[in-house]
């Protein structure tokens, strides 16, 4: 999914669900609701906690139709009440800890990206090249990394991460969020928002390459 | 530019924030080390398969407490 604008009948289906349109809000939530579910588990790990945010949000979308102004998208505006909302559910579970706190806490220190026991040291000829380098793939990776078995795993691995790494890759990579929309949507600095994008990445990178290692191919 | 600097550089080069001169260092030390670009390519395949995850499914309960709340809505 990506947060685009699609003016398409857009005024329509606004109209529509202000009439009270049934069939136009179940196509609505048919559309949505999945995503919406996937974007708010970036920030709440239990799926019913989830359900509850979503639910939330469509509340809130209720609530605002009648004011709805269309100077976003519908699809962006419904986006941005389901993160907000998350947001501020992940805050209260964090024992109430500011969104910015957890990001700053998180981006903070030396993380390599790759065990360090990967690249040559300092005393071997050629310091700071691979000693280790990435195992190869399979041989077609995408349509592995498609599968569902694997897909599966890529989602245990996003619930795995810390919080603010885990908000920030679900809305940069999973629903396409650009970075300075993230940056506005939970209230953090660019800076920290690419090393949290980028820890993120590459421990589902680093997973990645351990699971393709360790198990064989599957015909799913 | 060494393998152990190039991985930290990665999602720079990817967003697009890399400075100039660095882009250059670091498509340079691509060319000549086939062990970073397989680490480059599998990034890019993560962040293909990340972008693909199947949205969750919506649960019957989730769609009834939903149309229900749109006809209260209505009503008001």
């Amino acid at each position: 999914m990506t947060v685009r604008r699609e003016t398409n009948n857009e005024e329509n289906l606004v109209a529509r669900l202000r009439e009270g349109d049934e069939a136009a809000f179940t196509a609505l939530v048919d559309r949505y609701h999945g995503t919406m579910l996937r974007v708010a588990r970036g920030f709440v790990r239990e799926r019913a906690a989830a359900e509850e945010v979503v639910q939330d949000a469509w509340m809130g979308v209720l609530k605002g139709l009648a004011s709805f102004e269309g100077r976003s998208s519908l699809q962006s505006w419904i986006f941005a009440i389901v993160v907000n909302r998350a947001k501020t559910k992940a805050v209260r579970e964090a024992r109430s800890t500011p969104f910015s706190a957890l990001a700053a806490q998180e981006a903070s220190g030396r993380q390599p990206s790759v065990d360090p026991g990967s690249f040559r040291g300092d005393d071997m000829e050629w310091p700071g090249h691979w000693a280790e380098p990435p195992r190869p793939w399979a041989e077609n990776p995408e349509a592995r990394l498609l599968q569902g078995e694997t897909m599966a795993h890529i989602e245990r691995m996003l619930e795995a991460l810390p919080p603010a790494q885990r908000s920030v890759i679900t809305l940069r990579d999973f629903a396409g969020y650009d970075a300075q929309a993230i940056c506005n949507a939970l209230g953090i600095s660019e800076t920290n928002m690419r090393v949290l994008l980028h820890r993120a990445r590459s421990k589902v990178r680093g997973q990645l390459e351990q699971y393709f290692a360790e198990s064989p191919e599957s015909s799913d | 530019m060494d393998c152990i600097e190039l991985v930290e550089l990665v999602t720079d080069y990817l967003e697009g924030t890399l400075p100039q001169a660095d882009c250059n260092r670091f498509e340079a030390h691509l060319r000549d080390c086939p062990y970073c670009d397989e680490y480059l390519r599998q990034m890019r395949a993560t962040l293909f398969a990340l972008g693909r995850i199947p949205a969750e499914s919506v649960s019957a309960a989730a769609q009834v407490r939903l149309l229900l709340a749109f006809r209260n809505w209505k009503r008001d």
